[in-house]
């Protein structure tokens, strides 16, 4: 009897699940797509920000260093949602102030750019002490002996600094991805259509919360998982030539 | 006394008179004719913010203790579920979760008369068990795999020395083990305690009237949207700074090696010629 309920319970929820029209998996995929998208363009983001960010502690002046103080202490003691909501609102005025001054009208944002915005300052924040401390993780005799040879900046940060310190921050940005993944479900209070919010507008009409929110919950622990191994081999792969730091084992 | 002339320096005054500059604008250009009438729900909310996160981080530190133990030094039947619990937890958004216990427990409970004739129905009725709750998981989660990497580290001789004299192995876990596991790991606990104060607004949206909330129904009865965001900004860099300030304390008072402080504090210094 137990059994017989439990396969029926289990034939609903596929049936909620199909990709088509009665079914909402489709709806769920789109959301994780959209969600995907703004986790690919917010790490993208913020490893820009906190390559310069990471060179501007390092190298930069005293105002530099102090601005960028200022930026990554404050992104990393407010809460993510409370920065969204006022970089949300700080940006769309900004274009809205923008194009009205240029002569056209209210400019409609897309979600996917502006959550790519929010989110990437935000990652960058994080990003900037990850690089940080990579590359000062370097040993300083290489980058002098590059110096000293006269290599050009851009070229030693190419050829040397970049090169030697990714095995350094796999770990960090590794990190720093998983949460730009799982931060894209803020945006859904902001009312951006990506997993979670598909999820709970699937949920809230069918009323089979459990089911949606425990797919929901599979698809966001693939992409964490698969992020894992993709990110070992790249690890691997940034380590190379390198002794273990685990000192043989594994 | 150093603190004192490296803030002294000409463009960190400069740095500090723009800042000056940008208070008084916002006092005197921004609107705050709202803050009388809703400073006692902000306070109240404030309250709520701080009780969330210190409740939920000592609950979730009871069970992120045996969570660690399991998958640092027990058997294969302890070990796996823990991990699993872990993973899951670190692998899905919290806001996920919160929906998840909220919605979904919450739509569940009713099915059951007896839930519904029981004590504890009055409590289940409302938000806050489940904010608390799930909270309570996702520190234990992130804090099980920390706890895990304290318990392998504490050196093993301490442990044998501890047996040698004939301890008991509960004394041994609450005076060598478990003290220093602690330890070690004090300045993540930090770190993971200023992420869990930053998860707390994510249990407005289960209605838990706490300081995010406020400032949420302040911009929607009033329209005034930049001025509760920043006073809530604000608010939070205090908290996340007052957390600093413990921990560091914390750590002071607990390293074995006096030395140790200064050293700390020396790293602290900005890097100049």
């Amino acid at each position: 009897m137990v059994l017989l309920i439990d396969l029926s319970g289990l034939s609903d929820a596929l049936e909620l699940l199909s990709l088509s029209p009665p079914g909402w998996g489709s709806n769920l995929l789109r959301g994780l797509v959209h969600s995907l998208q703004i986790a690919f363009g917010a790490f993208g983001m913020g490893l820009v920000i906190g390559l310069f960010g990471a060179y501007g502690k390092l190298y930069g002046g005293p105002i530099t260093r102090d601005l960028l103080a200022i930026y990554t202490t404050v992104i990393r003691a407010v809460p993510e949602l409370v920065l969204i909501l006022i970089l949300y609102y700080v940006g769309t005025d900004l274009i809205n102030k923008a194009s009205q001054a240029m002569g056209y009208g209210r400019v409609e944002i897309s979600g996917v750019i502006a959550g790519i915005w929010v989110l990437g300052i935000v990652q960058g924040a994080y990003a900037t002490e990850v690089l940080r401390g990579a590359i000062k993780a370097v040993p300083p005799g290489q980058i002098e002996a590059a110096r000293a040879f006269g290599m050009p900046t851009l070229t030693l940060m190419r050829r040397v600094t970049i090169p030697a310190m990714m095995g350094f921050a796999t770990p960090g940005l590794a990190n720093l991805w998983l949460i730009a993944t799982k931060d894209t479900a803020l945006l859904a209070i902001v009312g951006f259509n990506e997993l979670t919010l598909e999820t709970r507008q699937a949920a809230s009409s069918t009323r089979a919360y459990f089911t949606f929110f425990l797919a929901a919950g599979a698809l966001y622990l693939i992409v964490t998982l698969g992020s894992g191994v993709v990110f070992g081999r790249i690890e691997k792969w940034a380590r190379r030539g390198q002794p273990s730091l685990r000192g043989g084992g594994r | 006394m150093s603190g004192l002339r490296a803030m002294m320096r000409p463009h960190r005054l400069f740095l500090m008179a723009l800042f000056a500059g940008f208070v008084i604008w916002c006092a005197l250009s921004l609107r705050w004719d709202w803050v009388p009438k809703y400073a006692p729900l902000a306070l109240e909310g404030l309250w709520v913010t701080i009780l969330l996160l210190i409740s939920t981080s000592v609950l979730g530190f009871l069970l992120a203790v045996p969570l660690g133990l399991a998958q640092a030094v027990g058997p294969w039947y302890l070990s796996a579920p823990a991990r699993a619990f872990c993973t899951i937890i670190r692998g899905t958004p919290l806001l996920l979760q919160i929906w998840l216990l909220y919605y979904g427990l919450g739509s569940l409970f009713p099915q059951f008369p007896w839930i519904r004739s029981s004590e504890l129905w009055p409590y289940l009725r409302q938000a806050w068990p489940y904010a608390v709750l799930a909270l309570t998981l996702s520190y234990a989660g992130y804090e099980g795999e920390v706890m895990r990497g304290a318990f392998s580290g504490v050196n093993k001789g301490q442990l044998e020395a501890g047996r040698a004299f004939g301890m008991p192995r509960f004394t041994i876990f609450r005076r060598i083990w478990l003290p220093q596991a602690i330890r070690n790991v004090l300045p993540t606990l930090g770190g993971e305690t200023i992420l869990q104060l930053k998860a707390t607004p994510l249990v407005a949206t289960i209605t838990v009237m706490e300081i995010y909330a406020v400032s949420s129904r302040v911009r929607a009865e009033t329209f005034i949207v930049y001025e509760p965001l920043l006073l809530l900004a604000l608010a939070y860099l205090l908290i996340a700074g007052l957390i600093t300030l413990l921990f560091r304390r914390w750590e002071n008072r607990g390293s074995a090696n006096p030395e140790l402080p200064r050293t700390r504090r020396e790293k602290n210094l900005p890097l100049e010629g």
